[in-house]
């Protein structure tokens, strides 16, 4: 994912608010999502695509543009008309708009994971086991997977994907003598080791994320959210969220992290001048290293995320995105024959090789892949520590079905404990009862 | 002949009329008609009546943006039209050299767009690598931190200042600009000083302008949006979502979808800034008489 996460957190955040009208239809949705028959067989996507026609795609993802190109080429009676009608935010605006207005709605559309079950709840995406989906299992890593399914339905193709690891700048670490933390309680040693040293540094920044903290108690083995159809849980005092709490009140009762809010011009500055000595990010993150903080060259490596229990191997997803197809969409099995390119076939391996992190196990198992050396990262072959992290995602996981609005509220209620008033776990009972009153107040039942 | 002139003079008005009847009246009666019911992600559309508009009057969060907002007004507003006033009379004294520049750079900021002046004022308050930033460390003390919660209002209240300051002169200095200057001979015959000018026929003068000036003021602090919603990515612990009437509004519609529930909480400020205009405009203008 080439997006940073707190456009994605942004991203979305139109998404439901357009959702209203395009769900008023649904109101007789039960909540129990079965799979929808296969209708459409290969065959029939295989012949839509020697008969050719025009397809609209809308995403921002950069490495499609080289896919589009080599799909006409391979199809030349199909032409792909893709467009980018913004990142996150806008692009789900303009969605959502258009699905409302039932016109000029594209064929295929980008929708990050967690923005997803608000589309799917409203149906305003199709369920891709009509075209038969369901014989991708297998083809993509369990958390991507897992992702794009609502029960049994298959709301898109997984595209990429953001399990964590600790990317660290080396020669900070080397400096004072940190050793690369191999679980959260070291890597709370190293912050106050660090900080002690310099109080101008820090072993990271956190002003308060939602991603981060959901991701965090998501590896921590906290499902907090439980969700079933219009049933939905939300509990932040499950044992791994405790974990969690507990550990990284610590950190900021220390003011052991650096408080600049991420992607801000200063937190960009901090990567870059070794005030913020690490990150514990998506998979998505060399390209922005590389792209935002240039003075780092060389210096920065890349570890497993560090581990609740020692010896433990538990990851957790951060951002990724899927494309879908808009009920509405006007060519539908054309649509899904480009999803299924661009997501599994050739599409997949020419997006890897422009840089994108695969969601597809065969890409990401595949020795180029993983033996390909970053000269930003000293020649390190990060893509094996990555690689390790997409198998390593604990199951089970799910956000909310509208996530971007408590994703909103979140600096409102956690925010606070970040400030020093109440702790974490007080925050995040606000958060939860703020979660609640909104389900509530959607039409959810809540527990 | 009467109905033929009654066409003539809408001939004159019409497309004044289809403008703000397609661009104002039509917006309003939009958010008017949207407020009537609450459309939610489980269970659609429904009418609701007047449900949206007791929620909102028991709803704390609106009620605290509105407080803030009600502060803000009190305590910035006087003190950007005193300053406003001063600069107004001390252009209009004479006795300032270079009256053309002083007057073009303090008017400048207004022309600044309000985007970029947040943005601009954002990156001065940095504790990191802002202006305070730097004061901190070549001086070696620790200023308070300008986007802290406890500060944040402050510090918009200077941002909104720099930028409407300038603004708000140009209103007053041209008040002052129309007084017959026969009365400054006058003044000067009967051996007024210049102290003596400003209260005695200066300051009188200046009434009116500065009820428009305190009105556009009120309106403008009601709608306070940009600056914090510029902030918020700076400073998201201290800027709430419902931090005044409109990012709230922007929040409910834009973050929770909550459209319906946005147009109520817009319409209601949009009561309680009219109301507020017109009760100082009333009792201003009665004053005056």
């Amino acid at each position: 994912m080439m997006i940073t996460r707190r456009r994605a957190i942004l991203g979305a955040a139109l998404s439901i608010t357009l959702l209203a009208a395009g769900c008023s239809s649904s109101s007789d949705d039960t909540g129990e999502e079965t799979a929808a028959a296969t209708t459409v067989s290969d065959a029939d996507v295989q012949a839509a695509l020697e008969a050719g026609g025009n397809i609209t795609v809308w995403a921002w993802e950069p490495t499609l543009t080289q896919v589009v190109a080599d799909f006409q080429k391979k199809y030349p009676k199909v032409k792909v008309n893709l467009q980018n009608t913004g990142t996150g935010n806008d692009a789900y605006t303009a969605l959502q708009n258009a699905i409302q207005a039932g016109s000029g709605v594209p064929d295929v559309a980008q929708i990050e994971f967690y923005a997803l079950p608000q589309f799917s709840l409203s149906k305003a995406v199709a369920d891709l086991n009509a075209f038969g989906a369901k014989s991708l299992d297998g083809t993509f890593t369990p958390g991507t997977w897992g992702a794009v399914h609502s029960g049994e339905a298959i709301y898109g193709l997984p595209m990429d994907s953001g399990p964590m690891a600790l990317f660290y700048n080396a020669e900070v670490f080397e400096k004072h003598q940190l050793g690369v933390p191999a679980t959260w309680e070291e890597y709370a040693a190293a912050a106050e080791k660090l900080h002690k040293a310099d109080p101008k540094a820090y072993i990271t920044s956190d002003s308060g994320d939602a991603g981060f903290t959901t991701s965090l108690i998501w590896q921590a083995g906290g499902k907090p959210y439980t969700v079933d159809g219009t049933n939905v849980g939300v509990n932040f005092t499950d044992p791994g969220t405790q974990k969690f709490t507990t550990q990284w009140q610590k950190l900021i009762d220390g003011k052991l992290l650096n408080p600049v809010p991420g992607w801000s011009d200063g937190w960009y500055q901090g990567l870059a001048d070794g005030t913020i000595a690490s990150l514990v990010i998506g998979a998505w993150m060399p390209a922005n290293l590389e792209s935002g903080v240039k003075a780092g060259n060389g210096k920065w490596k890349v570890a497993p995320m560090p581990q609740w229990e020692s010896g433990g191997k538990a990851t957790a997803e951060n951002g990724g995105s899927s494309i879908a197809i808009p009920e509405k969409a006007t060519n539908k099995t054309l649509a899904y024959a480009f999803l299924k390119y661009a997501t599994v076939d050739e599409g997949a391996q020419s997006r890897v090789d422009n840089g994108a992190f695969p969601a597809t196990t065969k890409q990401l198992n595949a020795p180029e892949f993983l033996n390909k050396e970053f000269p930003y990262f000293g020649g390190q072959k990060v893509n094996e520590v990555l690689a390790a992290s997409a198998g390593q995602v604990v199951p089970g996981w799910s956000y909310l079905p509208f996530q971007v609005y408590a994703n909103n509220v979140f600096n409102d209620t956690v925010g606070k404990a970040y400030l020093g008033q109440g702790t974490l776990q007080d925050g995040l009972k606000s958060w939860q009862d703020a979660s609640v009153k909104y389900g509530q107040e959607q039409g959810f039942t809540v527990k | 002949m009467l109905t033929r002139r009654t066409w003539i003079g809408w001939q004159f008005t019409g497309p004044f009329l289809a403008v703000f009847a397609l661009v104002f009246l039509a917006p309003i009666g939009y958010s008017a008609y949207l407020s009537l019911f609450r459309n939610r992600l489980v269970g659609g559309t429904v009418f609701v009546g007047l449900e949206n508009y007791t929620k909102a009057f028991t709803d704390p969060q609106f009620w605290e943006a509105v407080t803030r907002v009600g502060i803000f007004l009190v305590v910035q507003v006087p003190v950007m039209l005193f300053l406003a006033l001063l600069f107004a009379l001390a252009i209009d004294s004479g006795r300032l050299y270079g009256v053309a520049f002083f007057r073009i750079s303090i008017f400048l900021p207004y022309a600044v767009p309000a985007v970029v002046a947040a943005l601009m004022w954002g990156f001065m308050y940095g504790t990191r690598i802002g202006l305070v930033g730097n004061i901190n460390d070549a001086f070696g003390i620790t200023l308070p931190d300008p986007l802290a919660p406890d500060l944040i209002l402050t510090s918009i209240g200077n941002i909104v200042t720099w930028e409407f300051v300038g603004y708000n002169m140009i209103i007053l200095y041209s008040g002052l600009k129309v007084i017959d200057t026969a009365l400054y001979e006058a003044a000067a015959i009967d051996g007024a000083g210049q102290f003596r000018i400003v209260r005695a026929i200066k300051l009188p003068a200046l009434r009116g302008p500065l009820v428009v000036a305190t009105i556009f003021s009120i309106i403008g602090s009601f709608q306070l949006f940009n600056e914090p919603q510029i902030l918020d990515t700076l400073a998201p612990n201290s800027i709430t979502t419902y931090f005044t009437p409109n990012v709230y509004a922007y929040q409910l519609s834009f973050g929770g979808q909550q459209v319906n529930y946005s147009a109520t909480i817009a319409l209601l400020m949009g009561v309680v800034t009219m109301v507020v205009a017109y009760l100082f405009q009333h009792r201003s203008t009665k004053g005056m008489l």
